[in-house]
């Protein structure tokens, strides 16, 4: 019993596998940072061409590849997909699981309507995409909005499950007392429940972003006739475009990858909580 | 209003939930409802169409294409699967063990899970079309039948292994410290250990991994198109690269939703079983 309670040394050998381990991480990472500023003649037909430091750290690679991929409008258009959904998913996901968690013990509606949302979980894009490509144009919203309503939809399930789940564990004394002093549901809900459910609504935002900020499927069958695109979308768009030049095109990854890496860096925490949080409940 | 105060409160959730459930169902079941109907039809995606009853669904199990989409997407989520979990189960262990650097090296091991799998499809396709050649002297993994999808499994499991440890990790938390004092007392070390020590502590986890894991490579979608694009010869078609291509641009609406349908049942009978094989063998131990 003593032996085990005594201050465990440092594992180095598990520590220098994982430093060496990290070079499957960094090294794609590492080749589109080199690729990226380099020029098409710096690529030398071999391996240490193309690995090598580049002689010369340009820019002109970015400054073409943000002309060609029309990058800020496209980082625009996803920054107000992802920040629009986010808020949105918030909002209603939050309301909706609370109506769900406090009436679902005595209403058979509100059991039902979990479960009915719930169960979308197991429906893939892969089913809804083509007759969806067909509603959102007859609706007129095949571009932004529309795709913003349709992730706002397909992450219903999983938050309304988070945010129940979540709700069962706030006791309902609070919301009585407030109830008791003549709030209404409405003001109980946003002065007192809202406020509470603020580790869940952290969870939320970040699957939710990850999810969308990332996503292609969904803006590539339903606004590509926009003449819109968003981060990702606009790789593959203009893969055409880039041709062979290899140094435009890990330029315009790098500026892809650059606003979530930024992010990562200072929300490292917040992320990686969030992940576990959701996979978890 | 304020003096029938339990009814207005009835109406108030009945004036959240109606709005937000019938929203739910215009983009999520009524798609669904009409996906279906499609099924039964030889609509193109454009102009007028025929009812043919159950034909889409008889001619998809004699369609050696769909056929081999879905050899391919089984062979590709059940070998992504499992080396995705072995690998990290190991990364979670030595994550979790007294390590120097311990936040900064989850903090690194993290990153391939934010970043969007087009991106890092494209980056691993220059990877293995130009590197990969240079080191083993053969041609590309990606231009060849027997390998393109080995490439695939690498890209998918680069991005789903940060994911699956960051969860082994909170398992391994959860194990309280007395039960590995216990455990030396027993002589318990190594790998007896694991398997009859934390194995079974952390089976949720692995439950939860195993069920996320499958779902999400059944979908595989963004590594397909920045990848191969379905090549060489067809062979690295998943399911939903197929009905997306050949649905959408291909002039087999009706014919994809059919085969849409069916993924769904299958994707959906995984995932019960799944669950359910699982659930049992964590109430056994």
């Amino acid at each position: 019993m003593k032996n085990t309670k005594i201050k465990e040394k440092v594992n180095w050998p598990v520590t220098i596998l994982l430093l060496i381990g990290l070079i499957t991480v960094l090294f794609p990472l590492y080749m589109t940072v080199v690729i990226a500023f380099k020029q098409p003649s710096e690529m030398t037909n071999s391996i240490a061409g193309i690995l090598s430091l580049p002689k010369h750290w340009s820019f002109s690679n970015f400054a073409q590849a943000i002309k060609v991929t029309d990058f800020w409008h496209s980082l625009l258009n996803s920054i107000l997909i992802t920040g629009i959904t986010m808020v949105i998913s918030i909002v209603i996901h939050s309301l909706i699981g609370y109506a769900i968690s406090r009436n679902m013990q005595r209403k058979k509606s509100y059991r039902f309507v979990y479960y009915y949302i719930v169960s979308g979980m197991f429906v893939p894009f892969a089913i809804l995409m083509m007759p969806l490509v067909k509603q959102t144009a007859e609706l007129h919203i095949d571009n932004m909005i529309g795709v913003i309503i349709l992730y706002v939809v397909f992450y219903m399930p999983m938050n309304v499950l988070l945010y129940t789940g979540y709700l069962k564990n706030i006791p309902i004394a609070l919301e009585e007392a407030a109830r008791v002093d003549g709030a209404t549901t409405w003001q109980t809900y946003w002065k007192i429940v809202f406020p509470m459910m603020s580790p869940m609504h952290a969870t939320v935002a970040v699957l939710t972003a990850l999810g969308t900020w990332n996503d292609v499927m969904t803006p590539l069958v339903i606004m590509s006739g926009s003449g819109m695109t968003t981060l990702p979308l606009a790789q593959m768009t203009f893969q055409t475009q880039f041709g062979t030049n290899y140094n435009l095109a890990f330029a315009s990854y790098l500026l892809a990858l650059l606003p979530i890496l930024i992010f990562y860096i200072f929300a490292q925490k917040k992320i990686i909580g969030g992940v576990v949080n959701g996979a978890v409940k | 209003m304020k003096t029938k105060r339990p009814e207005n409160r009835n109406r108030t959730f009945a004036l959240i939930t109606i709005p937000i459930v019938a929203l739910f169902f215009c983009f999520n079941t009524l798609p669904l409802i009409r996906g279906f109907i499609y099924s039964f039809t030889n609509f193109k995606g454009y102009g007028t169409f025929n009812w043919v009853g159950g034909r889409n669904y008889a001619d998809l199990f004699t369609d050696a294409r769909v056929g081999n989409s879905y050899l391919f997407t089984f062979k590709l989520a059940v070998t992504a699967t499992i080396i995705v979990n072995v690998l990290s189960l190991i990364m979670a262990l030595a994550l979790n063990s007294k390590i120097k650097f311990k936040s900064a090296l989850r903090g690194l091991y993290f990153i391939p899970n934010i970043l969007g799998a087009l991106v890092v499809g494209y980056i691993f396709n220059y990877f293995f079309t130009y590197i990969v050649p240079y080191l083993t002297k053969t041609t590309s993994m990606l231009a060849d039948k027997k390998t393109a999808w080995i490439a695939i499994v690498i890209v998918c499991a680069w991005q789903s292994i940060a994911m699956n440890t960051i969860i082994y990790i909170s398992g391994l938390q959860t194990v309280p410290a007395e039960v590995y004092e216990a455990g030396a007392l027993d002589g318990a070390t190594g790998w007896a250990k694991f398997w009859n020590l934390t194995f079974p502590l952390i089976m949720p986890f692995f439950t939860i991994n195993m069920v996320l894991c499958m779902k999400n490579f059944l979908m595989v979608f963004d590594q397909i198109v920045a990848l191969t694009a379905g090549g060489p010869a067809q062979s690295t078609e998943s399911i939903s690269y197929l009905i997306y291509k050949n649905g959408m641009s291909g002039g087999q609406f009706g014919y994809q939703s059919a085969n849409a349908v069916i993924f769904f049942l299958v994707i959906v009978t995984i995932s019960v079983l799944q669950m359910k094989f699982l659930n049992k063998r964590e109430e056994q131990l």
